[in-house]
């Protein structure tokens, strides 16, 4: 797929994304848009990985840290073929296997997530998993930037460059603003690139909606014996204009008219792309 | 010069322990280690995970045999248990060994999440548990690992009382297609079992028969039980001895038999009074309807005395002589 192509494709998913938030009259709208492209450019390029692989040992692994944002990877796992789309319908309802948080019930999704701070490690013992065993796949996850207050992260970050793991790739989504405001008001993480990179990152930044950035920083990361952090900018609520940058839409609900509104502005792009 | 350890036995227990026919094994941390050795020697997904731990968890010798079957993750017990569970996801059979006080506080959340709700064959072995740290303090007791890991989900839950049990916990962890913890301390234990017995987790083992008043012990208190059932039956008083190395899944049907025969029920366990053995026997009974004398023996709701692990077993009653009061106090209410 072309990069025209990857970027015509997020508009639907965002549109898919918003839908699958009112039905499920709950979610992560701000964050589900801000980390969208990461997952587009993962799933559709990057990840060894397809519905017909999800029990080959040998699959890429990606593990959400950010579970929250659920919404993104459902909507994108189903576009992929992982599940049918109409089940997108269930996610919250009562009985669903679709939980408000990423769970190994779902084809596709690796561990279950959502208390932050807990994907690096796992990815750190899958990676070291996939070093024991010589094989050759990579273990990816996304982080938010609120999340990292964490300290846990901050241990596997030790152990990740202790263990020279360069086949794990963490990617930051770096949206600047959290649930009660600007991370930088809230728990400053800045500044963040030298702070992994002292930590013996391989430390690269990107343009977390920019198709092109992304896929050459995902794609080929390897520094040999260093785990790569890709700190990708991004924009809370990207793609839909009165959610841009909005802490508020860290986990609002659209109502009819907003959606509507939305849902109107992204067709707008879709037709002029 | 330190001060020789107070012995968790006093003459009369050790004269009692010799009439019964007992002798004095090793620790349960040293047959722990043994038995993980021999286990990774012909199973090379087995991995021990350490933080800073190899030297009181006695992998030592697992480090030089077996180098590349070991990970150390530093004092850092969060990205243990996750670590435990990445390797897990993939097809490794991960051991995340830890002193109990920190494996199941300060990664309580990773056990929570990235273990029993994500589901992951890995073991959690929970060392130097209960009160083996003794004079060290409150941080460094772990009594109430058993009340909170009840509390969740997917995981069981296995105390071992003495070397073969431990031998056979480790052994079933090895084989568990799920996640369990194991917990046990560092001192020497008496052998309870005849060669014969047959060990399942889920099913607790008779190592006393008796009607009159029945003692349900679990891990480590097992043999001061069973001491107590020996002096007991010296004064002509019948005592059955249940020893639970499981605690979840707990053996109801066994607990409800023992409160049908049995006259009064005492509970004990190296934990706090609160959410462990004793409550879980005490909810069991209830609910099948069987309301006899009961009392939970463990460590009380308080800040606990200071001492060795034996000063601390002998200051709340656990012990030969402490047991025995109890059941004969218990009897008269009967
Ligand atoms: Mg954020």
């Amino acid at each position: 797929m072309t990069n025209a192509e990857l970027e015509l494709k997020a508009i639907q998913l965002r549109k898919r994304l918003l839908k699958v938030i009112v039905d499920a009259g709950a979610g992560h709208t701000g964050g589900g848009l801000s980390c969208l492209d990461i997952l587009n450019v993962l799933y559709n390029r990057v990840l060894r990985v397809s519905p017909e692989t999800v029990a080959d040992p040998h699959r890429d692994r990606y593990v959400q840290s950010k579970g929250h944002c659920v919404e993104a990877l459902y909507t994108v796992l189903s576009d992929r073929g992982y599940f049918p789309e109409a089940d997108l319908e269930t996610v919250c309802h009562y009985q669903s296997h679709y939980v408000g948080h990423p769970t190994r019930q779902i084809p596709g999704i690796e561990m279950n997530t959502g208390a932050l701070g807990h994907g690096l490690p796992i990815c750190v013992g899958m990676a070291l998993a996939s070093k024991m065993d010589d094989a050759p796949y990579r273990v990816f996850t996304m982080l938010g930037d609120g999340e990292l207050a964490e300290g846990s992260n901050w241990e596997a970050g030790l152990a990740a460059s202790h263990y020279q793991l360069d086949n794990l790739i963490a990617i930051l989504d770096y949206n600047t603003l959290q649930i009660t405001g600007h991370t930088r008001d809230v728990m400053s993480t800045e500044p963040v690139a030298e702070k992994w990179r002292a930590f013996g990152w391989n430390v690269r930044e990107v343009n977390g909606h920019d198709y092109a950035e992304l896929t050459a920083a995902m794609a080929d990361p390897a520094v040999p014996g260093q785990p790569t952090f890709i700190i990708a900018h991004t924009i809370k609520g990207k793609g839909v204009s009165f959610m841009e940058n909005v802490a508020r839409w860290h986990h609002g609900v659209p109502s009819e008219r907003e959606f509507e509104q939305a849902i109107a502005e992204l067709e707008h792009r879709e037709v002029a792309s | 010069m330190s001060a020789p350890a107070p012995s968790m036995f006093t003459p009369a227990a050790k004269a009692m322990a010799q009439k019964l026919g007992l002798t004095m094994g090793r620790a349960n941390l040293e047959e722990f280690a043994d038995t993980l050795m021999e286990l990774a020697e012909a199973d090379p997904d087995i991995v021990a995970v350490t933080s800073d731990s190899r030297g009181s968890g006695k992998l030592a010798p697992f480090g030089k045999e077996l180098p590349k079957q070991i990970v150390e993750v530093g004092i850092a017990e969060q990205n243990l248990v996750g670590i435990a569970a990445g390797l897990a996801a993939c097809g490794k059979k991960p051991f995340a060994v830890s002193p109990g006080c920190f494996l199941t506080a300060r990664s309580l959340e990773q056990i929570k999440n990235d273990i029993c709700y994500s589901d992951v064959p890995a073991a959690l072995v929970g060392i130097s548990s209960g009160v083996s740290y003794g004079a060290l303090g409150t941080t460094h007791h772990s009594l109430h690992d058993l009340a909170v890991l009840r509390a969740i989900n997917n995981l069981t839950i296995t105390v071992p009382a003495d070397n073969f049990e431990t031998r056979e916990a480790i052994r079933a962890a090895a084989l568990a297609t799920r996640p369990v913890f194991v917990r046990f301390g560092k001192a020497a234990m008496y052998g309870l079992h005849r060669p014969d017995t047959q060990f399942e987790i889920g099913k607790a083992i008779t190592v006393h028969e008796g009607t009159d008043i029945a003692i349900i012990a679990t891990g480590e208190t097992v043999i001061h039980a069973l001491l107590a059932a020996g002096e007991l039956e010296s004064q002509g008083i019948s005592c059955r001895v249940l020893s639970v190395h499981t605690i979840k899944p707990l053996d109801a049907e066994a607990i409800l038999r023992t409160g049908r025969e049995c006259g009064a029920i005492i509970t004990v366990e190296e934990h706090l009074v609160h959410g462990g053995l004793g409550e879980a026997c005490a909810s069991t009974l209830l609910q099948g309807g069987e309301a006899k004398p009961f009392r939970i023996v463990g460590i009380p709701d308080e800040e606990t005395v200071t001492g060795a692990q034996a000063d601390i077993f002998r200051h709340y009653g656990i012990s030969m002589e402490g047991l025995t009061s109890t059941a004969l106090d218990l009897l008269q209410r009967a």
